[in-house]
């Protein structure tokens, strides 16, 4: 994973409140068999009005993204955060996210920023004409108006975005400690250690 | 591990913590990770371009599912009949590919053991009781029918399981749902969820396992004790369970990867230690009389809307929160209903008995039973009977239930997800409205403009027979 850690530019000033996944992309977009591509179906019904906001001159490929409430409720698709970043965004600022969405963003590099309601607004006002800094090292989001917001992010995550670690590699490592739980459970409780190969052991 | 009285949920977490954090996750061992078409594609992909192998092949078991058609996929002579969408063609294909080359058990489009991934799990004797179990899908709640822990995740965690068998967890909240008594006639386990939605709301398990328990959940058969657990992510839960029982050892005795010789005796007993223990606490418990559960029907567009079928639409004004009079609002008009409409006047053009939640032999009994000698209605255009699976498929036919669906006027087809959510040709025109055995009653869910009513297999049979939803116990001898 590309290490996160300042994104600045400019930010979609969307503000829409709970938008599901299925509005980030629709199920149709769902029968792909990569995670590439996907950009093209986002936000597709909002973007089928010719004078959208994701595609305009001033906002189209910005990398940060501003929301409303509940951003990401709905079906646990991770395809809403492979869109996403197909469009360009690193960072989507919101004062919530559904918790699945939040994951799969994290999963995917995507730096989930939550503030509150009057520091979006404050945010979506700026937005409009000038660029948004982030900054994850220091956990603030800031204007060239000397507007200064701190956000609070798990530590774990943190981490893990700064220093672009990948979590099933960071898992590998615990090797041991797998190898250790399956040895006890082929001891303690053999009929579950066993999967597809019971017929044959059978 | 605690001394202390411990719930099942409680008892199956610390059999499988392979190391504890300090931030109060843990490293949760998975058994049995269940793969299909739609969400593993980037997982393998992810597995290949980092050089990763499946650690567990063997824990790991794939079969397609949501893409397929429900119609012949083989010709006379055994060719395959091609899919003429070509992106449900690309997701089959990548499957059938990656499952061979990652080692792993695969069973394809056409072997008489395909059907829903969660039909297929229990009914191979894969999903174990005290088991962990994933899927990348919502509905592996359902395996917790059998008293394993169930849950969905998404592709990054598919991947994560297929490389390392783990997933890093944060223990859940606990809720027990407790329904006593005696159901009536007519009422199944489908009323009972859907019940139990309507009671809690669609977010009123959220960040919770439920244990669904009481005399009720006791006295159903493992296919109805699926369909409660199937639908625990209808009412936001992370999964579900029910203690395994006596019942639940009959059901899987036998069955091809279930445990054998001593391994059984010892998995027995193992099983019957995992009841929740007498004392042990519950974070939330509801507690919900048999006798207030009528046969049930959906009328809005979140599974939370649930009436009796003998209720009448509500007035978005007759609910107290003033952001649900809204959803209300916007429900009623999508779904064409006017407040004040009796459920039971209103027509039908569609049956859809199948999903996750109702494909199992027991549905289809339940299904035949109302239709045998009787026909749908000519208002009913499009009645299908989907099996979850080729082996339930195959024992309906042994019993004769197919020729009682195909003399209603239903049409008999092959093992698949389905209508439940459209991803296959199988879908609900527009403006159109379909009594379904499925789970969701989401906007489009069953295809763009689609009205959903949820339902039991007896209680769609009744729609088809009327044309209209009915109370079954009309039709009741």
């Amino acid at each position: 994973m590309e290490p996160v850690n300042q994104i600045d530019g400019r930010a979609i000033p969307f503000g829409r409140k709970n938008v599901d996944t299925d509005v980030i992309i629709p199920a149709k977009w769902l029968k792909t068999i990569t995670r590439q591509g996907l950009g093209r179906g986002a936000f597709e019904a909002l973007r089928a009005d010719p004078d959208n906001i994701f595609d305009s001159a001033e906002f189209s490929g910005s990398p940060i993204l501003i929301a409303g409430d509940n951003f990401g409720c709905g079906s646990s698709r991770e395809h809403a955060a492979w869109a996403l970043l197909d469009l360009g965004i690193k960072a989507v600022i919101a004062p919530s996210f559904s918790d699945i969405f939040s994951g799969n963003a994290f999963k995917n590099g995507i730096l989930t920023v939550v503030l509150p309601q009057e520091a979006i607004d404050r945010l979506m006002e700026v937005a409009q004409t000038d660029p948004v800094m982030i900054d994850l090292e220091s956990q603030t989001v800031s204007t060239p108006f000397q507007d200064r917001f701190s956000f609070e992010i798990d530590a774990f995550r943190k981490n893990c975005l700064i220093n672009g670690l990948d979590e099933v590699g960071l898992t590998m490592a615990r090797d041991t400690a797998i190898s250790t739980h399956e040895a006890k459970m082929r001891d303690q409780l053999p009929f579950l250690a066993r999967g597809t190969d019971a017929v044959a052991a059978a | 591990m605690s001394n202390t009285a411990r719930t099942l949920y409680q008892k199956i977490w610390d059999a499988h913590v392979v190391e504890q954090r300090d931030d109060g996750t843990a490293l949760i061992y998975i058994d049995r990770h269940l793969v299909h078409e739609v969400t593993s594609p980037q997982a393998f992909e992810a597995l290949r371009a980092a050089g990763r192998k499946v650690r567990r092949p063997d824990l790991t078991l794939a079969v397609p599912d949501h893409n397929l058609p429900t119609t012949a996929r083989r010709t006379a002579d055994g060719a395959r009949v091609p899919i003429a969408d070509f992106e449900s063609a690309q997701q089959l294909e990548a499957l059938e590919r990656n499952a061979p080359a990652f080692g792993i058990r695969y069973i394809g489009d056409a072997d008489a053991e395909q059907g829903i991934v969660h039909v297929v799990g229990p009914e191979q004797g894969f999903s174990l009781p005290g088991a962990t179990i994933v899927c990348g899908d919502s509905h592996t709640a359902c395996h917790g029918g059998l008293g394993a822990l169930a849950f969905g995740i998404g592709t990054s965690e598919v991947e994560h399981v297929l490389a390392t068998q783990t997933l890093l967890l944060k223990q859940s909240k606990t809720m027990e749902v407790r329904v006593e008594g005696q159901l009536q006639p007519g009422v199944t386990a489908k009323d009972v969820v859907l019940h139990i939605t309507g009671v809690l709301g669609a977010a009123g398990g959220t960040g919770s396992v439920i244990e669904y328990t009481g005399s009720v959940i006791r006295d159903l058969s493992i296919e109805g004790r699926l369909t409660i657990s199937n639908m625990a992510i209808e009412h936001g839960a992370r999964a579900g369970l029910c203690a395994p029982d006596e019942k639940t050892f009959a059901y899987l005795k036998g069955r091809p990867y279930a445990p054998k010789g001593a391994d059984w005796d010892k998995a027995v007993a193992w099983w019957t230690s995992l009841a929740t223990d007498t004392g042990a606490k519950y974070d939330k418990v509801v507690v919900i009389d048999a006798a207030d559960i009528a046969p049930s029907v959906t009328w809005g567009t979140s599974p939370e809307d649930v009436l009796p079928i003998t209720g009448v639409i509500p007035a978005p004004e007759s609910f107290a929160d003033p952001s649900k009079q809204d959803a209300a609002r916007a429900s009623l008009e999508y779904m064409g209903l006017t407040p004040g409409q009796l459920l039971e006047d209103v027509e039908v053009q569609n049956i859809f008995i199948g999903s996750c939640t109702n494909s199992r032999i027991e549905d289809m009994r339940a299904a035949a039973a109302i239709l045998k000698g009787r026909h749908k209605a000519d208002n009913v255009k499009w009645a299908i009977v989907v099996p979850g699976s080729g082996l339930v498929k195959k024992q309906a036919e042994d019993e004769g239930l197919d020729r009682i669906f195909v003399e209603a006027g239903f049409e008999w087809r092959e093992p698949g997800c389905s209508a439940c959510l459209g991803m296959n040709p199988d879908k609900v025109p527009a403006g159109e409205r379909c009594a379904s055995t499925s789970n969701r009653n989401f906007v489009g869910r069953q295809g763009p403009g689609a009205r959903t009513h949820l339902v039991s297999p007896a209680m769609a049979a009744a729609a088809a027979v009327t044309g209209r939803l009915t109370d079954v116990r009309k039709l009741m001898a």
